[in-house]
């Protein structure tokens, strides 16, 4: 193991206590044992009053990933904002590997705009200048903007954190539920409310434009699948079959969702063509079939399903419906999330009686449990494949939790009130 | 295309290092942001009318983890259930759960196969199936709190309503 476990235990909640919807705060508990080294000299804003602290922004991002450590500001013995002020030497000294600089201008329409670039200690050289544009009210934006831009040039990864989280949280009063779908930038800050229902509200899932989710809701007495605007919150009510209506997945052209209906029976997935309404069956078993999810290549669909006498995961090719097993270690594997690569599989898996989050590698065969804690599920990926959300519990609470796809990498993202559970990591939003 | 930047960059980065001013090299796009805020939706919860089972019966069954066999004590209780349906016209929900413990979705077609379990053993007695509605809660509506095996063994259960 390359990794050995270090506990940081940043308590980075501070950087969001100016987001006054924020109820997620995170907590890094385990980071790569030898992370880039990396300074931001504090953006120049010029004298631009602006409402949040963009350099803590990038700042908390970069070490979020995990594989970054950020050089003190107090160690900096100057603060260029350009980069034809930067001495190499003193950076050099400080064993920072790179260097970020930048500086803020208000442009003749209003908007802000932040310059900077990225520059290689070791070879003197300036990686790449940028520059960034948004409305003054969209700052933790181009901040994660910034963020990405740095993340893609130093690890050759496109950066995920310009992405959003859907989950579901719950508060218990006595008997009394509240349910509430919510969305939030992939570091917890600014949640919004998209719908609040005293009835179950489960298996939220993205559109792949990032534009509408769709998701269960109970509220009619009922399952039903429902699918919502994130901007307009325009919605409309999918399904209405008897028995079953769940577990929603867009296709990857977002002309489709693969879903759970029992209206025949027993659970079978089936598409839902969003365009004509039009159904098709595509399992015909007596067990219990659920938990679709598309392939990238939009040809295959993996699924659970407990035909083999426990669950397990299986894939469904669309074209002659034909099925085959995909999973065969352990008596529990369910809830399949595909990187985009189509390569790696995450899923809930039971290893001695204990539900982890596994990682399968469809090429290798290879299985790789990615967390310690115990009822673990909802694995859920980000765009880059790189890290991976799931719902854990913690003192008995439902969190939120995010592992990196190798395991190296974790961090928590308990709430502050109630039960949060079901992430969804957004697609790419822009 | 990256490694005539890369050029670029270290043909500057030489310029600054022999102490010449020179403009900064952009990389090709820049990122422009817009207003993208989040909309909530309005949506009034109506919760099903149940009339109480008015009976001294069992009205939970409970079930072994991943599982949907009726045991012998519900099968008893289901028979004497069975016997007083048939004298009345009234109708029964039947609500299926599962415990925390595996997925939701998995879980919520495990509490239907447990009511469907009931139901069908009611049919098998004679009570018409149309008087039976079924429907899952999964593991969504919990009768115990906690993860124990106490509190996992009442939430897998199937209700009659």
């Amino acid at each position: 193991m390359r990794y050995f476990r270090q506990c940081f235990v940043l308590i980075l909640a501070m950087f969001f206590a100016s987001s006054a919807y924020a109820e997620l705060v995170i907590k890094v508990t385990e980071g790569n044992d030898q992370p880039t080294v990396i300074a931001l000299s504090p953006f120049n804003l010029n004298g631009i009053k602006i409402s949040e602290n963009i350099s803590d922004i990038v700042a908390a991002d970069l070490r979020r990933s995990g594989l970054f450590r950020l050089t003190p500001q107090r160690d900096m013995l100057a603060f260029p904002s350009q980069p034809s002020d930067v001495y190499f030497r003193d950076w050099r000294l400080l064993g920072a590997e790179y260097l970020v600089v930048g500086s803020m201008s208000v442009m003749p329409d209003r908007r802000y705009e932040l310059e900077f670039s990225l520059l290689s200690i070791n070879s003197q050289r300036i990686q790449f200048t940028h520059k960034v544009r948004s409305p003054a009210s969209e700052m933790r934006d181009l901040a994660h903007a910034v963020s990405d831009k740095i993340y893609q040039a130093i690890t050759g990864i496109r950066g995920a954190f310009s992405t959003r989280l859907a989950y579901v949280s719950v508060i218990r009063e006595g008997d009394d539920f509240t349910y509430r779908l919510q969305v939030a930038d992939a570091d917890g800050a600014r949640e919004s409310l998209m719908l609040e229902s005293k009835q179950p509200i489960m298996s939220p899932t993205w559109a792949p434009n990032g534009e509408a989710l769709a998701y269960v809701s109970f509220e009619t007495g009922r399952p039903a699948i429902f699918r919502q605007n994130l901007l307009t919150a325009e919605r409309q009510q999918l399904t209405s079959f008897k028995g079953l209506n769940g577990a929603p997945s867009w296709s990857p052209d977002g002309t489709k969702l693969a879903i759970v209906l029992s209206k025949d029976g027993n659970p079978e997935i089936y598409t839902l063509d969003l365009n004509t309404n039009k159904l098709v069956r595509l399992t015909r078993h007596f067990a219990i079939d659920t938990e679709p999810t598309w392939m990238p290549d939009g040809k295959h669909i993996l699924f659970t399903s407990d035909r083999g006498g426990s669950p397990q995961i299986y894939k469904l090719k669309l074209s002659d419906k034909s099925v085959t097993r995909v999973t065969f270690e352990g008596n529990y594997n369910a809830r399949p999330n595909i990187a985009p690569d189509g390569r790696t599989v995450a899923m809930v898996h039971r290893s001695s009686d204990v539900f982890h989050i596994a990682a399968l590698d469809l090429k290798t065969g290879r299985l790789l449990e990615l967390t310690e804690t115990t009822l673990d599920e909802s694995p859920s990926l980000a765009p880059n494949g790189a890290m991976l959300m799931y719902a854990t519990k913690y003192d008995n609470k439902g969190i939120l939790a995010a592992v990196s796809i190798d395991a190296g990498v974790k961090y928590n993202l308990p709430a502050k009130r109630g039960d949060v559970r079901e992430p969804a990591w957004s697609p790419y939003l822009r | 295309m990256k490694t005539r930047i890369n050029l670029y960059a270290s043909l500057l980065s030489i310029a600054i290092l022999t102490g010449c001013s020179s403009a900064p090299v952009y990389d090709n796009d820049t990122t422009e942001i817009d207003n993208t805020a989040v909309k909530t939706a309005q949506v009034e919860s109506v919760d099903v009318e149940v009339v109480p089972v008015i009976s001294d019966l069992a009205t939970v069954f409970y079930f072994d983890f991943d599982k949907a066999l009726l045991n012998a004590e519900s099968r008893a209780a289901l028979l004497e259930h069975a016997a007083i349906l048939k004298e009345n016209s009234r109708s029964v929900r039947l609500e299926g759960h599962a415990d925390e413990r595996g997925t939701r979705e998995y879980n919520i077609a495990l509490g239907e196969r447990r009511a469907t379990a009931a139901k069908e053993f009611l049919v098998l007695q004679g009570v018409a199936g149309d008087r039976i509605e079924v429907i899952s809660f999964g593991e969504e509506r919990a009768a115990a709190f906690g993860s124990d095996d106490e509190a996992w063994r009442l939430n897998r259960r199937v209700e009659l309503k």
